[in-house]
């Protein structure tokens, strides 16, 4: 038996995968906390590892503090999206502070990617923040913008300036939930536009903690020319690719 | 090398150095340079000089600068590979690179231009304001050239703070702007004999000619050898070499680069290198590095690839082309100076076919897996460019990513994880 732990390390939350004999055996997601490789060491400690890949922006401390093996998010993600979807042609991963859109070949191999820029706007933590200023709990951001008939358009995407005009609205007496469906439609008019750039074709994989967003699946989902699949836990496919990663290195095949 | 450090204040201080500015600026080039050079491994020994080089760039290299000057020659600054080094040296001048690639100063710098002006504009500006470039502040004049639109207004208001003395480039290589640019050098050379006390001939403008192509030969040499798998050599010792070819001393720099090259040819016929063979092997194109700007290429080699050509200035267009030196009168040498600068691929031109050309060559000649096509923000012309170039690459076969950063580093964990993924894909 060869057990393999997939660990993707965000910046908001610490995901893992393990792996035993083609399956997945167990999994948790668990918040980064101030300390994501400290979380990172908690996941380790749960039994021998044959191997650990890691991925997220903090792989390379797991590399240096654990000897990990590592792979980038655009390959966790490509890797896991076409495990759980074989005819998966392209993903989008909205994760806490990056958005990551990657275009696929047949055999699950990256052919294209972008990630956004180095600031939030449109990422987990942008919703965030916004909710706050809408005085929402974050869960219940997606659900009150779909109770909106239209969006308030909202002209910018810079965390801070949107926040100021969000809190403008709300003083104004905007219905909050139609602000919350402008915010919503500005992500996914960005996502989209990345989506084209890599020139990303159906079906589409919609992976990472924002696409248990109800109202970003249902925009994305229209707006996306072509079918969309969202897997119920889209947090853990970086996870579960570093793990597929892990499994693929020690049967010797390289990873593609 | 001599053994209680030399103690360079007075000299900076006689320069009108800020010494304060100065001594901050100076004391974080060392910790950048062992970060990005001294933990390499398997180094080419003959790098040595070049980490001597860096550890005295303000301190022996000023001071023979300077030595130079009190013996009457002249130093003459520039920031563009259009300004042709062999006159000013036939003319017994010194010529040095001012090009920065560190953010100083930058809150100064905005308040005279916007704050998207290019970071090379912006930091040589810095350091004008700051008084912390004692190569600027060495040289006894500073030509400019009609480049991009920043540089252009740049000169404007570096003018009121140094001699400065603009020569116009053409804009197209048409066979009018031939002829146009040839009577801007003899414009140029006019105000050098003036700055100089010296009058250009064909003995000294053929040897200085001569040294000059031996100079970029050399590089040529160190170069070729990169071809091989295992390269000899890291992206990084090799930039390093022509950042330096801008402003050290010419026989001698010949001399150590041609020593590195021995090196690096042994290498090759050993089949041994600075990386092991099968590492991803990357060609960086795109706007010119200045020291101590290693940005991309530490992000690409740390992250386990090894660039292998730079088609940038601080690369291929700096050594690739030499002067011919068939001619014998001073006019006709003049006229090969002038073609040999008008060859240059630079975007500030249109069109600028010779650009993708040269990347899609060199990409196969020296077996590039993928192509880094590196932009300064706010840099318009190659910004611009970049689509052209990524179309042609791509046609090619060879994939492309884009970086379009500054000298800060905030973005480096972004970067690094792009050209990560960038590297997966090519395996
Ligand atoms: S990029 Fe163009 S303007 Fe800049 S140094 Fe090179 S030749 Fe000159
Ligand atoms: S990098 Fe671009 S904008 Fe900056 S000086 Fe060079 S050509 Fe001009």
């Amino acid at each position: 038996m060869t057990r393999i732990l997939g660990l993707d390390v965000g910046s908001r939350t610490v995901d893992a995968v393990w792996w035993e004999d083609g399956a997945i055996a167990d999994s948790a997601v668990l918040d980064s906390g101030f300390d994501p490789q400290e979380v990172g060491a908690r996941l380790l400690a749960r039994g021998d590892h044959d191997l650990v890949v890691a991925t997220g922006y903090g792989r390379h401390a797991v590399r240096e503090r654990f000897g990990a093996e590592i792979i980038t998010e655009i390959k966790a993600y490509g890797t896991g999206a076409s495990r759980l979807y074989p005819q998966a042609r392209s993903v989008l991963d909205i994760g806490g502070q990056d958005t990551k859109v990657i275009s696929l070949d047949g055999g699950g191999r990256v052919m294209d990617f972008e990630m956004n820029d180095k600031c939030a706007a449109g990422t987990g933590r942008f919703l965030e923040v916004m909710a706050r200023a809408l005085g929402f709990e974050l869960s219940e951001l997606g659900p009150g913008a779909l109770t909106a008939p239209e969006g308030v358009k909202i002209s910018s995407m810079c965390t801070v300036f949107a926040e100021s005009e969000v809190i403008g609205l709300v003083h104004k007496g905007v219905d909050r939930n139609r602000i919350a469906l402008g915010l919503h439609e500005s992500i996914a008019t960005r996502t989209l536009s990345m989506l084209k750039r890599v020139n990303a074709q159906p079906p589409l994989v919609f992976a990472g903690g924002v696409a248990k967003n109800p109202a970003m699946a249902r925009l994305i989902t229209w707006g996306f020319a072509g079918e969309v699949l969202t897997p119920t836990d889209s947090q853990l496919v970086g996870a579960l690719g570093a793990a597929l990663h892990g499994q693929s290195l020690l049967s010797g095949a390289g990873s593609g | 090398m001599s053994e209680a450090p030399v103690d360079y204040h007075p000299m900076w201080e006689e320069l009108g150095l800020d010494l304060d500015a100065h001594d901050m600026l100076l004391a974080a080039i060392p910790q950048l340079y062992a970060a990005a050079y001294l933990t390499q491994a398997k180094r080419p020994e003959g790098m040595a000089y070049f980490d001597f080089v860096m550890s005295e760039i303000h301190g022996l290299r000023i001071k023979e600068l300077r030595d130079h000057q009190a013996a009457g020659g002249k130093v003459i600054g520039s920031f563009c590979l259009y300004v042709p080094e062999e006159i000013i040296r036939a003319l017994g001048g010194l010529s040095v690179g001012l090009c920065a690639g560190a953010e100083f100063a930058y809150d100064e710098v905005e308040r005279i231009m916007p704050r998207n002006t290019c970071a090379l504009i912006k930091s040589f500006m810095g350091f004008k304001l700051a008084k912390v470039c004692p190569y600027l502040e060495a040289s006894d004049l500073v030509v400019g050239e009609t480049t991009c639109d920043g540089k252009k207004k740049a000169y404007e208001l570096l003018g009121e703070m140094a001699p400065v003395y603009v020569v116009e480039l053409p804009q197209m290589k048409n066979p009018g702007d031939l002829a146009f640019w040839r009577s801007e050098i003899d414009r140029l050379v006019a105000k050098l004999e003036e700055v100089t006390g010296r009058e250009l001939t064909a003995e000294n403008l053929a040897a200085a000619i001569k040294e000059v192509n031996d100079k970029r030969r050399a590089l040529q040499r160190l170069n070729a050898a990169r071809a091989a798998d295992p390269a000899p050599i890291s992206g990084k010792d090799a930039l390093l070499a022509v950042q330096v070819a801008f402003y050290d001393d010419v026989p001698r720099f010949t001399q150590m680069v041609n020593k590195v090259a021995d090196e690096l040819e042994a290498r090759v016929a050993a089949n041994t290198g600075a990386t092991p063979a099968g590492t991803p092997r990357v060609l960086v194109t795109g706007t010119p590095m200045a020291v101590p700007n290693w940005k991309v290429h530490d992000i690409i080699e740390k992250a386990g690839a090894v660039v292998v050509s730079e088609e940038l200035c601080t690369g291929r267009r700096y050594y690739s082309k030499l002067v011919a030196e068939d001619r014998t009168t001073v006019d006709g040498m003049l006229d090969a100076v002038a073609e040999k600068y008008l060859d240059i691929n630079c975007a500030c031109f249109t069109p600028n076919p010779g650009r993708a050309e040269d990347i899609i060559r060199l990409a196969k000649e020296y077996k590039a897996d993928g192509i880094v096509d590196y932009t300064l923000q706010s840099c318009g012309p190659y910004q611009i460019e970049s689509s052209l170039v990524e179309r042609a690459a791509q046609q090619a076969g060879f994939p492309v990513l884009r970086i379009d950063t500054d000298y800060s580093m905030e973005d480096i964990g972004q970067l690094s994880t792009r050209v990560e993924a960038f590297l997966e894909m090519l395996k």
